[in-house]
């Protein structure tokens, strides 16, 4: 690995499985993704090991890690923060939650440029139960997006019609390390905190059930 | 690309007393514990107990958010009780079931970073079977085997034969509805106390009849003996606690609450420790542990001792901070699955909630 000082390690789960390793200056070093959204738990510690491999690098070369913390279906979700929060206790380096609907606007406006949304951009991620996860962007500033709505969760029919609408099913954790790195230049620190923007199902108990009819 | 299969994970240099990072995820206890060998460094145990209170039971998504935002504390704390650095670890160790499938994931994954973090093999261990490991890190040292184990908890009640813990394990029975402390908070909600109903119930027993009414001890009858006789049901005694309960009250009655608790409690503790006993006599075995939270159960703990001594058996029962549910026992099965030259876990396993007590590791 060539002389630079600093290398995030991402990690998102949101969606698929996604895990990068990129350079301070943006360079991507390693990346591997899978898009199956049931085994989170099992290519976790493979896609880490991965892109480690992969880049060259070993564990104690990793400065940064960022954990994508959603929206996301819970569990999967979950996993990957797991993870994250677990390799940077483990290398004593800090660790920067980064909201994966950000990675998505951000890999948008990597391919498409400014001007493809000047008009705003509305991301859309799957958050079953026939609902959306979604989030509203005007723009980006050096390099960090500008959410202005959002991460809200709603049915799709009552989200109006939106300029710019992407439906994504994968979040990119090389997305996900370029807007923690942008985040980190900027000064924007974020508490670590799960999007899960849905209570747990709980029943609250009654009392218990009469047996004597 | 790598795949799966191409081993990257080092294998554990230190077999002879490896310093192992144990993870217990599987209900509603983060554990991160630290051994040596046999030696307990580290015990942590952070519960989210109090967040299911109002529920009256544990609700897994409430219990697998609080494993994942008492990670990094219940990590540190252990790291810095244990007085050991991180760079120190010889090996993780993790539960992968059985359990509460979506609490069980996130000890997975960080486990598994963990291990690609600090270059170390990761062993994925048997929740069940840890409970015994947990008997090794006593100030008596290692129990003898072959033995008997009862397991006791709010999610599990099992009968374990284990001849070696590492290699030799087998199911005798388990419940076949509730879990005995699934069964305690039912009947505290019938009484009108609050969750966890363990506690509540032994307090409320102390000022009780313990032979004030005969509750039914389940699966006891001859013609459940044959095909039950070291399984448990806890669900028709909790019915006829119910019902009989609901019968005072119609009738306007005070309810004797010290006495239903007292007669309640005695009938499950009679069940487990006559079939716990049973188990031992039938199969030649004078070795009796017990584990699981519901050991905490002073009434438990006597009937057992009483039961124990008077069949010549010789009972185990290691402290509470090592029979509820924690990473120490985790960590204990895996040094003793890496001193007993077992190879590590692959990386690929996943969170298995029904994984049989017969797979002490996963690979
Ligand atoms: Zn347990």
């Amino acid at each position: 690995m060539g002389g630079c000082d600093v290398v995030i390690l991402a990690i998102d789960t949101s969606a698929g499985t996604s895990v990068a390793v990129v350079s301070l200056d943006g360079e991507v070093l390693a990346q591997r993704e899978t898009s199956d959204t049931m085994r989170h738990a099992e290519v976790v510690g493979w896609a880490i090991a991965g892109v480690l491999a992969d880049a060259g690098i070993s564990s104690t070369e990793v400065t940064l890690v960022a954990g994508g913390v959603g929206p996301g279906p819970f569990t999967g979700l979950r996993v990957g923060l797991a993870a994250a929060v677990a390799f940077a206790t483990a290398r004593d380096i800090p660790l920067l939650p980064t909201v994966s609907h950000d990675a998505i606007a951000r890999g948008y406006y990597d391919e498409h440029g400014p001007d493809a949304f000047a008009t705003g951009l509305r991301v859309v991620t799957d958050a079953r139960r026939k609902e959306v996860y979604w989030s509203e962007f005007a723009g980006f500033v050096d390099g960090v997006p500008v959410r202005i709505e959002g991460p809200a969760v709603a049915k799709p029919e009552n989200l109006a019609a939106a300029p710019v609408q992407i439906d994504a099913t994968a979040v990119s954790a090389v997305d996900l390390a370029l807007v923690a790195l942008a985040e980190r230049a900027a000064g924007v620190s974020r508490a670590f905190d799960p999007l899960y923007l849905r209570s747990p199902d709980v029943t609250m108990s009654t009392g218990p059930k009469r047996v004597v009819q | 690309m790598l795949s799966p299969r191409d081993g990257w994970l080092p294998e554990v240099a230190n077999r002879t007393d490896p310093v192992v990072l144990g993870i217990e995820s599987s209900c509603d206890e983060t554990g991160v514990g630290i051994v040596r060998g046999r030696q307990l460094l580290a015990n942590v145990i952070s519960s989210s107990m109090e967040q299911h209170a109002r529920y009256g039971g544990v609700v897994p998504e409430v219990a697998a958010r609080a494993h994942l935002e008492a990670l990094q504390p219940a990590i540190r704390e252990a790291v810095a009780t244990a007085g050991v650095s991180l760079a120190d670890i010889d090996a993780i160790a993790v539960a992968s079931g059985p359990g509460l499938a979506g609490a069980l994931m996130v000890g997975i994954g960080a486990a598994k970073a963990l291990a690609v973090a600090l270059n170390t093999p990761i062993y994925a261990v048997n929740h069940l079977v840890g409970h015994v490991g947990a008997d090794v890190l006593g100030p008596e040292g290692p129990f003898e085997m072959p033995a008997i184990a009862l397991l006791v908890s709010g999610g599990h009640t099992s009968l374990l034969r284990v001849r070696n813990m590492v290699s030799d394990v087998e199911l005798l029975g388990e419940t076949i509805d509730d879990a005995a402390g699934e069964a305690f908070d039912k009947v505290a909600r019938i009484l009108g106390l609050p969750y966890p109903g363990g506690p509540e119930i032994d307090r409320l027993a102390a000022e009780g009849d313990p032979n004030a009414i005969r509750f039914p001890r389940g699966l006891t009858l001859p013609k459940d003996m044959a095909a039950h006789r070291y399984d448990f049901s806890f669900s028709g005694l909790k019915t006829s606690v119910a019902r009989w309960v609901e019968i005072r009250r119609d009738a306007g009655e005070p309810i004797p609450a010290g006495d239903v608790a007292a007669s309640f409690r005695e009938a499950v503790v009679d069940v487990l420790t006559a079939k716990a006993i049973a188990a031992c006599v039938d199969l030649g075995m004078p070795r009796l542990l017990l584990g699981g939270g519901v050991t905490a159960n002073r009434r438990l703990r006597e009937v057992a001792q009483q039961r124990a001594d008077a069949a010549g058996i010789d009972l185990r029962i290691p402290e509470f901070s090592l029979c509820t549910d924690n990473g120490a026992m985790i960590a204990a099965l895996g040094a003793e699955l890496i001193m007993a030259g077992h190879g590590a876990s692959s990386l690929d396993f996943g969170a298995d909630s029904t994984l049989p007590a017969t797979h002490v590791q996963v690979q």
